[in-house]
């Protein structure tokens, strides 16, 4: 399966937070040729131990990427047509007119409507459409809509992966199932390399609603290390200043209070020696990534991320380059097999 | 035409791009539905796809039917340094719709999307974004390579494809697809009393453009415009008129800005429906605007009236109408025509 396929796969698999099922089964074949260990733990987390070389007890590194992805819940049914409101940070100006599925006892196809500019007052039609006369359009009659849909059934975007010029890619969901499919790249390198730590991959679940399963799968685990994959901000038209970083022009490399300044120095040399072109991303506060969960799990664990960049986040178009995705994949490993068996990061002052 | 015919002429019209003024792959994709079934097929200097179907002789009324190819859509007009494309509405489409939907750009119908500053970074602000300042990203590099791809001028329209939906069918550009299909079905049909034109008209979208030319070369007695109308049935604060809605039957216009429907007509209309049981409702006046508007006062003055199947949606990437509607529209049209004589529309 080539990059572009895996990426068509996980962006169409449907799992909004806290319904992540869906992905792992998507996943589990496809790491389990490369694991050691493959488990589900409470959470819903979907951990794989590929095991180093190294004498035991190793030293083992996590690396997370999240797997969950924001949607729509149906809140309540008028007249037959579902109200909706977001799970995660959706963003309702990019919902209008939009084919979505509804996930009832069976699923449904569905259309995201809303009244006609012709029937509002100008101020109506000049403003972002509100939750509450958003609806979703099953094209049934009440009584059926009622007998199949239930207050609670997630909606997700229906929305096949979409490709542009020069290899870039669009479409939902990309945040962060390009790093899942990152992650799943640098597992099948990694079995080819000798390394000397622990490798876990994590495709961690609920971090739209809070890095929740980074949080436990960081206690379970207990890493010596931990690498986040997220997607980052693209630069894009409307939106190229600082913050935003160029697609097709490699992942970036985090740096702040979130992420270890060994780690990071580590991250941008290796990158160097691979020759993989990377940008350095400042986060002087919360990442808004699973490494600020991670990062305060147990008694504290050194944390690195890489973004890839990706244009119109939580947009149902989300845009970025498949050949970021490979070189965060290149990246990971690499820094995974570069691990010394008795390295530790240290403060400078250190003793 | 049974159902499942008329259905799959619909999508495969919805399927098809044409904006005002670039209708000609709607005429390609009409023609051999046509041929065969009238005596004349041609096209005029504005693009206008004329059929003409002989009646059967029992009276020398001329009756203009028009249906419009064209669908609302987007044009290229500039390009960024980050090779994204600018974009004017041809036509009118609601800027609310179009953050987040997938396109398709030019002849080649290449890939676009539009997308906006993510909302993490985004001011707090209610307002809808104007079409002005979005923009499609069909991921080129940079000005060159978008200039190249999609030069000004190049026609974007939704790249939806048309499927059942619950009870209903979805798609792009029933309006006013859903009408040409009716007109099809119509044509296809055996001859009328009346000798019938049946106009696949331009550039309704951008003024009634096509339909006033064709209103002038066909100098009929009587015209029946057929349209994708607005459905307003959705949960609303206030309980007014719906406009239309859905599955409630062909929708009858007495007057809305463009025009006021000829009212001799219009009792015939109802009169047809409801001797043979076909249910009809009444488009809201006043809103929206059809061919009708300018076939009407062509030379020296034209009876019109439309009948409008409601969609939801309309302008939109998706809309929804009942087959139902559709079937009902065909059959209330061809009722209609039987029962329409000169004495109908005589003066006195």
């Amino acid at each position: 399966m080539n990059t572009l396929e895996l990426i068509q796969q996980l962006s169409a698999a449907v799992g909004p937070s806290g319904r992540e099922a869906a992905v792992s089964d998507v996943l589990r074949p496809l790491w389990e040729p490369w694991s050691d260990e493959l488990r589900t733990d409470a959470m819903g987390n979907l951990i794989a131990l590929q095991r180093g070389n190294g004498a035991e007890p190793r030293p083992a590194l996590m690396s997370a990427a999240h797997m969950d992805e924001i949607a729509l819940i149906v809140t309540g049914i008028e007249k037959g047509f579902l109200h909706v409101h977001r799970i995660g940070g959706t963003d309702c100006r990019a919902l209008l007119g939009l084919e979505v599925t509804v996930h009832g006892q069976e699923d449904l196809p569905g259309i995201i409507g809303t009244r006609p500019p012709h029937v509002l007052s100008a101020d109506e039609r000049g403003r972002i459409v509100p939750w509450e006369k958003l609806f979703v359009d099953v094209g049934l009659p009440h009584a059926e809509v009622v007998a199949r849909v239930s207050i609670g059934a997630p909606v997700s975007i229906q929305r096949p992966l979409i490709r542009l010029q020069n290899d870039l890619v669009a479409g939902k969901a990309l945040d962060n199932r390009a790093s899942v499919a990152a992650l799943t790249l640098a597992l099948q390198q990694l079995r080819r390399r000798e390394h000397a730590w622990d490798f876990y991959a994590v495709a961690t679940v609920q971090e739209e609603v809070g890095a929740k399963g980074a949080l436990t799968s960081a206690f379970g685990l207990n890493p010596t290390l931990a690498i986040a994959l997220d997607v980052t901000f693209g630069k894009q038209a409307d939106d190229n200043g600082g913050g935003t970083f160029p697609l097709d022009k490699g992942p970036t490399i985090g740096i702040g209070p979130n992420f270890h300044p060994q780690l990071v120095q580590r991250l941008r040399d290796v990158a160097k020696s691979e020759e993989i072109p990377t940008a350095l991303e400042p986060l002087p506060g919360h990442s808004g990534t699973d490494a600020w969960s991670i990062q305060t799990a147990r008694e504290g664990i050194p944390c690195g991320l890489l973004g890839i960049p990706l244009r119109y986040m939580h947009q149902p178009v989300e845009t970025l380059a498949l050949r970021d995705v490979e070189r965060t994949a290149r990246l990971l490993a690499a820094f995974t097999a570069s691990l010394e068996a008795d390295y530790r990061p240290r403060w400078e002052d250190e003793q | 035409m049974n159902r499942d015919a008329l259905l799959e002429l619909l999508y495969m019209l919805s399927n098809t791009p044409g904006t005002s003024g670039d209708e000609i792959e709607v005429r390609r994709a009409l023609r051999p539905h046509l041929e065969g079934h009238v005596e004349s097929l041609r096209v005029d200097a504005m693009g206008n796809l004329i059929a003409h179907k002989k009646g059967t002789g029992a009276h020398d009324l001329r009756v203009l039917l028009t249906a419009h190819m064209d669908e609302v859509g987007l044009m290229v007009v500039d390009h960024t340094g980050e090779g994204a494309l600018k974009v004017a509405t041809s036509g009118s489409i609601d800027a609310r719709l179009l953050p987040g939907l997938e396109v398709r750009v030019g002849p080649q119908a290449r890939p676009g999307v539009i997308g906006i500053k993510a909302i993490h970074r985004a001011d707090e602000d209610e307002n809808v974004i104007p079409v002005s300042a979005l923009t499609v990203d069909i991921g080129a590099h940079d000005r060159e390579e978008a200039l190249e791809l999609a030069p000004i001028g190049t026609r974007i329209t939704f790249a939806t494809t048309a499927h059942p939906l619950g009870q209903l069918v979805a798609g792009k550009a029933f309006d006013d697809r859903a009408g040409c299909a009716a007109l099809v079905a119509l044509l296809q049909g055996p001859p009328l009393p009346c000798d019938v034109f049946g106009v696949f008209t331009v550039q309704e979208e951008v003024g009634l453009r096509g339909a006033r030319v064709a209103g002038y070369t066909v100098a009929p007695a009587a015209a029946f415009v057929l349209e994708g109308t607005i459905a307003d049935d959705l949960p609303k604060e206030e309980e007014g008129s719906p406009t239309s809605e859905i599955g409630k039957g062909p929708v009858l216009t007495v007057m809305d800005r463009s025009y006021v429907a000829d009212p001799r007509l219009v009792r015939l209309v109802i009169q047809v429906a409801t001797a043979a049981g076909i249910p009809y409702q009444f488009k809201q006046p006043g809103i929206g605007g059809t061919d009708a508007g300018t076939i009407h006062f062509t030379r020296e003055g034209v009876p019109a009236i439309t009948l409008a199947i409601p969609c939801r949606y309309i302008h939109g990437p998706v809309a929804l109408l009942d087959p139902q509607d559709l079937e009902h529209t065909v059959a209330l049209l061809r009722a209609s025509l039987e029962q329409l004589t000169p004495e109908v529309i005589q003066r006195p």
